[in-house]
């Protein structure tokens, strides 16, 4: 005490010629607190891209990409998560609203938001990925297009919910059940069939993101979580559990997210999501100003388990290193991965591949293209490969 | 520590008591009608169809007024996709995926059409009105006659060109 104003009393009196040295913000009170953060204004905005493939006939068919490339972490923000939606975002006032579980079950059962608040939740977590996603490298040319706009229709959050197998157990699965259908309260009516088995103890009615309640978008007041599985599933403002016998064959899981064969047939519900990876920097449109040190990074994940492994090539493929995985690696989760790389400044091709604890590994595009029929764009999860030019530029290449 | 070694033991109590472990038992049991209004799936072998029916000629005017502009003339697509035509396509260089070509079950357009279509005023169609559209929409193709006319029982029966073209990996990990 006695210090601090001898230290002011001399400070006062004395001579005033030099003012404390420091940035400008240390010399005028910082902003007051305030209700919500934003985003620096300083800082490159986030955004994600739209697609609207319909124009102006649906505006609410489309999707909405995370800019991948321009985040690091395992977990994306919630008002960047990607969106993929068949007739726009319903605004649920859950005063209106309870999902019924009903079909082959003892006793169907209705749960509203209050009555879901007094089950146990737990978090976990885990991607959501459209069975859509990086689509673009299924064209026969190489679109010139930002990471983001490639393989932005995944996202990685902490979902927060009650374990769907409790009010399942409430409704008393009949014998017979082996599937049940999930209908979105959407202008869609979002419907898909879900098998019980074989994963069946994983899934979550998920109320939270990232630690909020649900964004509209993202199926407030509820939505199914289903780890690894196509996104599609993991149905928005669900509605309904009908417990069938067997699948219903709705239109988003016969005309739609099905992959038709060379030899006319099909695959059909191909739920689990490839392993994948991309490195997200460098990567297209970005340019390396000088040669020299660069750390390689991305991201990589599989809806089978963990990412065990992956390689890490600047020559197209031709020679693999092993990079670092920085985070232990999540169940069905984004896994970072990186390695230190030094640029001579002569061209390469850069690529990423991942394989998952179960032994899956990426194909080549060359693997995946074979397999499928002319136009098939759903499960795409081959190598991806980002030519790296003489002057610095990246760009999406096909090997 | 004890504390993990109890949570141990409390989960698996919880898993030997049964698959799915208990819960506190809150849920409301809903009315018939709730469950009766909700429930509108149909099941692949025609379960759930409801009463009515429709034909070729009732579809076509329907379709001219409540989908043409999106789906085009005669389902030919444009700006939204294409409902007919590419039978026999899909193991070419260029598979043409349509309800006709593609689809395994006619139950499916019925009940995607009855919920979501059309896409600006979704679930404003009679059921009677959904048989009609099915009835015209199939019959562009030749899956049924060009007077036929559809209700639950026919509609059932339908058989669609690719009825057997899907491979299940539902089962897959
Ligand atoms: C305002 C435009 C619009 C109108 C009007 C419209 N549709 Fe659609 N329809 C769409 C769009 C867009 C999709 C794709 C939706 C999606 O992918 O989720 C679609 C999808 C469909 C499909 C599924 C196609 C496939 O291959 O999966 C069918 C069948 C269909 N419509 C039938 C109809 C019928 C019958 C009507 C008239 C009662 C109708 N539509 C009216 C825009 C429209």
């Amino acid at each position: 005490m006695g210090l601090q104003a001898g230290a002011l009393a001399a400070g006062l009196g004395g001579a005033p010629a030099q003012a404390a040295s420091g940035f400008p913000w240390q010399q005028v009170p910082g902003a007051p607190v305030r209700l919500t953060g934003e985003p620096s204004p300083f800082a490159p905005p986030l955004r994600r891209t739209l697609l609207q493939g319909y124009g102006a006939i649906a505006p609410g068919t489309g999707s909405s990409w995370t800019p991948l490339e321009q985040l690091r972490g395992t977990i994306t923000p919630a008002y960047l998560h990607f969106e993929r939606h068949h007739n726009g975002v319903p605004a649920i006032d859950p005063a209106h609203f309870n999902l019924v579980i009903h079909g082959l079950v003892n006793r169907p059962l209705a749960f509203d938001l209050e009555t879901l608040h007094r089950y146990p939740m737990v978090t976990r977590q885990g991607f959501i990925e459209c069975a859509g996603n990086s689509l673009p490298n299924s064209f026969p040319e190489p679109q010139a297009k930002p990471c983001g706009l490639i393989h932005g229709l995944i996202s990685c959050s902490e979902w927060t919910g009650v374990p769907l197998g409790l009010l399942l157990e409430e409704a008393g699965v009949q014998a017979g059940a082996q599937w049940m259908l999930a209908e979105g309260a959407d202008a869609a009516s979002m419907s898909r069939s879900i098998p019980l088995y074989p994963r069946g103890d994983d899934m979550l009615l998920a109320l939270y993101q990232n630690g909020e309640p649900l964004r509209p978008e993202q199926g407030y007041p509820w939505r199914l979580f289903l780890p690894g599985y196509e996104g599609n599933m993991n149905v928005k403002w669900l509605r309904r559990l009908k417990l069938s016998a067997g699948p219903t064959h709705t239109r988003d899981e016969t005309s739609r997210y099905t992959d038709l064969l060379r030899d006319g047939r099909a695959e059909q519900f191909t739920f689990v999501m490839g392993v994948k990876s991309v490195i997200t920097r460098p990567s297209g449109g970005m340019r390396l100003a000088a040669r020299g040190f660069y750390e390689l990074s991305g991201l990589a994940w599989s809806g089978s388990g963990r990412i065990a492994c992956v390689e890490v090539s600047a020559d197209g493929g031709a020679s693999w290193t092993e990079a670092a995985l920085q985070s232990p690696a999540q169940d069905r989760s984004f896994t970072l991965f990186s390695i230190p790389w030094h640029w001579d400044g002569s061209p390469a091709r850069l690529q990423s591949r991942a394989t998952d604890e179960q032994g899956n590994t990426q194909p080549t595009r060359a693997q995946w293209t074979q397999r499928y029929a002319p136009g098939q764009r759903y499960h795409y999860n081959a190598i991806q490969t980002w030519a790296l030019d003489a002057g610095g530029n990246l760009s999406n290449v096909y090997a | 520590m004890s504390t993990p070694r109890l949570c141990t033991a409390a989960l698996l109590l919880l898993c030997l008591g049964s698959a799915w472990a208990a819960g506190p038992g809150l849920g409301r049991v809903p009315s018939a009608e709730e469950l009766a209004e909700l429930d509108l799936s149909i099941a692949p072998d025609g379960r759930g169809l409801p009463p009515g029916s429709g034909d070729v000629a009732q579809g076509l005017a329907l379709y001219q007024a409540r989908c043409e502009a999106c789906h085009g003339a005669g389902g030919q697509g444009k700006p939204a996709d294409r409902l007919s035509g590419g039978l026999g396509s899909l193991a070419s260089d260029k598979p043409v995926k349509t309800v006709n070509s593609y689809w395994p079950y006619a139950t499916t357009l019925f009940d995607y059409i009855r919920r979501a279509m059309p896409l600006n005023a979704p679930r404003s169609l009679t059921d009677s009105e959904v048989y009609s559209l099915c009835a015209y929409l199939l019959a562009l193709d030749g899956i049924l006659a060009a007077d036929a006319r559809l209700d639950a029982a026919s509609l059932a029966a339908v058989r669609m060109p690719n009825r057997d073209g899907f491979i299940d990996r539902s089962q897959e990990r």
